[in-house]
């Protein structure tokens, strides 16, 4: 068990420079909702717990070429409230919304959500669907990284010693656009999902559906984004049939564990079951949306 | 002292002021602002923080242990282990609760205590923690009770033989505590007489209690040995003696005070930490605190029984059950204790039966020793006698709560454990679920409805307080029975009924385990009853010493002075023109008679009026998915007198609650190494607010007549229908009836498709 160290920078440049200098593991505090739940259980055993809610800047929501930049320590409370990002991505905030209670919601993060990297993080799956950009910054300098390239494991990334994401880009948006996410668990809330699926989709005029994006969490060590699922619903008008073979093409890319929250078997057949129930809700919003 | 209240009967004529209101509990502001004192709220100069190493191996010899390295540590001021307990002998209920403690020739659990250690700061103890050096013989271990019964099972104790047992197998050594068989007259005569019969096994799983405060305390053994123990519990006289037989310190040397409890709900009648404190206290030679972790709680502290049970049951055309027969095993951990004989008494009492009986097996197997829970063995077993009653209502072809009315037990009639009933609201009770709104309005479309019913005994049992009358007419009440759910307000209410004076004149306060005389576990729904006959009885005896007082200053013959609303006053004109006297009148010049004015009541209370519940449960199934949502939950149960109805409310929701957790989502669940893999309230899935509808309440009042206010217990019963009525609300929706929980969305789902292919 190492001393603790806690350091707040007030700018990005030190708070890589910080992360980088660190001889043991190091942690970013955020909502500290998962990494407080984690040193309490001895799960992990930081050297230095890096807070980044004192940086200038990070904590904003702002239009940007069309579409949304979205700080690191922006909370999903604040996320919530943002009206123009709750009409655009109504999907995004299904997943947001679903993230603990109202107090885990007011610390918690997107960016510590992704890079806690479980396979069940509950605002993944629509955050790959809605194709969002992680602007990554460190040592050597910035990168844009898409979403669904960050976690690479359960509890593993793709960053570096030192790197940070600093924000999320989330696209400007089609008309005729509609995402959903759902999720599965045994309670209403307070629990991890056995199963996520995400949907985004964009429809033209004859409301043939010209592109789509497809995610399922919690069925393999990454968020699996399908493309099998996407090729079944583009080129159709998001029937019944379309959306049959969409959700059999989720439940065959499904390669999940048995485990205390649910057999292969069962995860199997309610990523089916999801995926149908949020492809219609996906398509009703995209409908809607003119 | 000899009671006022020797035949403390029913008075059907009394009319109340305070009782059947609903004050705003005592303690309810400091709860609220986050004032009130539990357990791990107190702090103690110099004091340690203790903590503890446990077993990683669910079932292993305990080879060696070297503490010297954890010792050696800087900040490290007490290590202890097996060889700081006194040795008793193993098998006796001292040698058990020792080992528990502190494991000594093997380790039972995951979790097992093998070392303590008091430090300077919580993460120095932690440290030591991990230089303790253990060395194990890991054994098989068995978890499951039904596998721990198996010829081959892997054994825990090689002395024990089962209690009960005949035949060559008597002698051998087992897993099997007891079998243990209750019968009366004849089933087989009985299903001769049979139309239908039904027959299914259950199988329900060991539940937690669910209390949010964790389990704290802090010990100080002093130089002299005298030690002061701080902690939250419901039993403290209970926790003192069994800390005199296993620390071998005398009883009055141990002082227990206990903390405001955040929930126990049964979970709070059994000590882990406080051995532990008093040793490392003694050893370490300053106050030592020891907090568990909710990891802890989960892994180290007993849940109540799971149970495999095989039921039959027949009855005739008419409806009338003939007979039923059963078989019931109950897991209780390493040890004996799981109270599993309230089954075959409670199970099926509520009705009128001749022909039954029951064989029930305790069995020990690799998991902390169960503890107790609200009607503890009784609601697990109620889940299917509910089930076969329900059936064979449906095969007779009668309401389902007709059914239960024509075979309701009523006054007068014997019980199958012996007892004959006094006054009992079974019939009330049906009656009112049958009247109420719920029963009444269709079952929603697409829907499940389900009905069951509960009996607990409620108890009584030894109990001690006292009451003291301060000089400004105010009243101060000192009780030894914990307050697990607001009783130190009912006793509050109590005293001001009795007395005639508004209820914030009066303060109960928590004794310390020497201020007062033995006090029993605050279990069995049996406190609001007990203490309150002490707290009435105690009350009686300071009015008659009030009408004594007054008879002295007006210098009028005793039976010239009676006591109304507060005052005494004389008792007709011819005692004289006196100005009414009022609590504070008197009670400001005892000074001047006779001394300060208390009343004091110890009684070995008898007279509990048994209770009885019907749930009605209206469910919602997912076809697709198998999640059930509970729309709508209605108890209507018979509480005697509801001294606080909204207190009363508060403990038929509560249990609903708890209902809804165990039927649905909780759940141990094991790993194939015997260790727990949900140690934690995000897999150990309790209901979230928004998994469970408004609990609407229906409180019956048909009073018992061995109370001055015709009080029954309430703490329990309204768990026993509870799994049973949601299991039957499931079985209604979807046409095939859960037997195994939880019932959660796979296993209902997985019946669907069973149902779906069997056409
Ligand atoms: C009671 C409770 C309920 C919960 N329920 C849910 C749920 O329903 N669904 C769900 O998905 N999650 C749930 N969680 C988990 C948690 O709340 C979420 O994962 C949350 O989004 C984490 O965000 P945070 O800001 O608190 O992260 P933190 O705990 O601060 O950090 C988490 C991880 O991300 C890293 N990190 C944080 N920010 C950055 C950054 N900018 N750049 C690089 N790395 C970073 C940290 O180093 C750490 O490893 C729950 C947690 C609790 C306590």
């Amino acid at each position: 068990m190492s001393e603790l160290r806690y350091e707040a920078p007030d700018s990005v440049a030190s708070a890589i420079k910080l992360l980088a200098a660190a001889g043991g593991p190091t942690r970013i505090l955020a909502g500290g909702t998962d990494v407080i739940v984690q040193m309490e259980m001895d799960m992990i055993d930081p050297e230095l717990l890096l807070d980044i809610k004192h940086i200038p800047g990070l904590r904003e929501i702002k239009a940007e070429n069309g579409g949304f930049r979205i700080g690191a320590t922006v909370s999903g409370m604040e996320m919530m409230e943002h009206a123009a990002l709750c009409a655009t991505w109504p999907g995004l905030i299904d997943g947001v919304k679903l993230i603990g209670s109202i107090q885990v919601k007011g610390r918690a993060t997107m960016a510590g959500n992704l890079c806690n990297a479980s396979p069940g993080a509950d605002s993944v799956p629509p955050l790959v669907t809605a194709g969002a950009i992680a602007h990554v910054v460190g040592p050597n300098g910035a990168r844009d990284v898409p979403v669904e390239q960050i976690p690479v494991g359960p509890g593993k990334t793709s960053l570096t010693k030192g790197e940070i994401i600093e924000s999320f880009f989330l696209p400007a948006r089609a008309r005729n656009s509609g995402d959903a996410y759902l999720r599965f668990t045994p309670r209403t809330e307070m629990d991890i999902a056995v199963v996520g699926v995400a949907v985004n989709l964009t429809l033209d005029t004859a409301g043939v559906c010209t592109a789509a994006r497809v995610a399922i969490g919690a069925v393999a060590p990454t968020v699996l984004l399908v493309k099998e699922c996407a090729d079944a619903l583009i080129g159709t008008k998001v029937d019944e049939a379309a959306i049959d073979k969409m959700a059999a093409a989720a439940a065959a890319a499904c390669r999940p564990i048995d485990d205390k929250r649910g057999t292969k078997e069962f995860r199997i057949k309610m990523a089916r079951v999801l995926a149908k129930r949020v492809a219609q809700k996906a398509l009703e919003r995209a409908r809607h949306v003119a | 002292m000899a009671t006022i209240l020797e035949k403390p009967g029913f008075n059907p004529d009394r009319q109340y002021k305070i009782v059947g209101t609903s004050p705003v509990k005592h303690d309810g502001f400091d709860k609220v602002t986050g004032r009130a004192k539990f357990a791990a709220d107190a702090f103690l100069p110099g004091m340690l923080i203790g903590k503890v190493l446990r077993s990683p191996h669910p079932h292993a010899v305990l080879k060696s242990i070297d503490i010297s390295k954890a010792a050696a540590l800087p900040g490290v001021k007490a290590v202890i282990t097996r060889d700081d307990f006194p040795e008793i002998k193993q098998g006796t209920g001292a040698g058990d609760m020792t080992r528990i403690a502190m494991a000594r020739e093997k380790v039972y659990w995951e979790g097992h205590p093998v070392a303590a250690v008091a430090a300077t700061s919580e993460s120095i103890a932690k440290k030591a923690l991990k230089l303790i050096d253990v060395h194990y013989e890991v054994l098989p271990h068995v978890i499951d009770p039904v596998e721990a019964m198996k010829p081959d099972a892997p054994i825990l104790h090689d002395y024990m033989r089962t209690k009960g047992a005949k035949g060559p197998d008597a002698e051998k050594p087992t897993n099997v505590v007891e079998r243990s068989v209750l019968a009366i007259c004849d089933v087989d005569a009985g299903f001769a007489q049979a139309d239908f019969i039904v027959e299914h096994t259950y199988d329900t799983k060991p539940m937690h209690q669910g209390y949010i405060e964790l389990q704290s305390c802090i010990a100080n053994y002093s130089d002299d040995g005298q030690v002061d123990l701080w902690c939250c519990t419901q039993a403290p006289w209970v926790y003192r003696d069994r800390l005199t037989e296993i620390l071998k310190i005398d009883s009055s040397k141990i002082r227990i005070q206990q903390s405001e409890l955040g929930g126990g709900f049964g979970g709070k009648t059994t000590f882990y930490l406080e051995p532990l404190s008093i040793v490392l206290s003694r050893k370490a030679k300053c106050p030592v605190k020891m907090t568990l972790t909710r990891s802890e709680v989960l892994r180290a502290t007993g849940p109540v029984s799971g149970t495999q049970s095989t039921i039959k049951m027949g009855c005739k055309k008419d409806g009338t059950i003939v007979a039923v027969d059963s078989t019931l095993i109950f897991q209780t951990g390493p040890y004996t204790g799981s109270a599993f004989t309230n089954a075959p008494q409670a199970m099926l009492t509520r009705y009128e039966l001749k022909n039954v009986r029951t064989v029930s097996y305790e069995v020990v197997s690799n998991r902390p020793k169960v503890s107790s829970f609200r009607a503890p063995c009784v609601p697990q077993v109620v889940f299917g006698v509910e089930d076969c009653v329900s059936e064979l209502a449906r095969k007779v072809g009668m309401d389902e709560l007709d059914f239960r009315l024509k075979n309701a037990i009523v006054e007068g009639h014997k019980t199958i454990y012996g007892e004959t009933f006094n006054r009992i609201g079974f019939v009330e009770t049906l009656e009112a679920a049958k009247n109420c709104d719920h029963y009444k309005s269709p079952v929603p479309k697409g829907q499940g409805r389900g009905i069951a019913t509960g009996f607990w005994f409620n108890r009584g049992g030894e109990t001690t307080g006292t009451m003291n009358l301060a000089p400004d007419g105010t009243v101060n009440i000192i009780l030894g029975t914990a307050d697990v759910a607001g009783s130190r307000m009912s006793m509050s209410m109590m005293a001001a009924e009795e007395f005639g004076i508004p209820v914030d004149r009066v303060r109960s306060v928590l004794a310390d385990t020497n201020s007062l005389g033995y006090n029993r576990v605050t279990a069995g729904s049996r406190t609001t009853f007990s203490s309150g006959m002490i707290v009435i009885d105690s009350a009686r005896k300071i009015i008659a010493e009030l009408c004594r007082r007054a008879a002295k200053i007006w210098n009028v013959p005793e039976e010239g002075v009676i006591f109304e609303d507060g005052h005494c006053r004389p008792a007709s004109s011819n005692v004289g023109n006196f100005e009414p006297l009022s609590m504070k009148d008197i009670a400001s010049k005892t000074t001047y008679t006779m001394g300060a004015i208390a009343g004091h009541s110890e009684m070995n209370v008898t007279g509990a009026g048994p209770g009885f519940a019907v749930h009605i449960v209206d469910v919602e199934v997912d076809k697709e998915t198998g999640l059930t949502s509970v729309k709508r939950y209605t108890i209507v149960e018979d509480a005697g007198k509801a001294i606080s109805p909204l207190q009363v409310e508060g403990q038929f929701q509560g249990a609903a609650v708890q209902g809804i957790g165990w039927a649905l989502n909780e759940e141990y669940i094991f790993g194939d190494d015997g260790r727990l893999q949900n140690p934690g309230f995000l897999d150990y899935r309790m209901p979230v607010a928004s998994d469970v509808p408004m609990i609407d309440t229906v409180i019956v009042e048909v009073p018992n007549p061995k109370h001055p206010y015709g009080l029954r217990g309430v703490g329990e019963v309204p768990l026993t229908p509870a799994m049973g009525a949601i299991g039957n609300a499931i079985g209604n929706a979807i046409g095939i009836r859960p037997r195994s929980l939880p019932m959660t969305p796979a296993k209902v789902l997985a019946l669907m498709e069973a149902g779906a292919k069997a056409g």
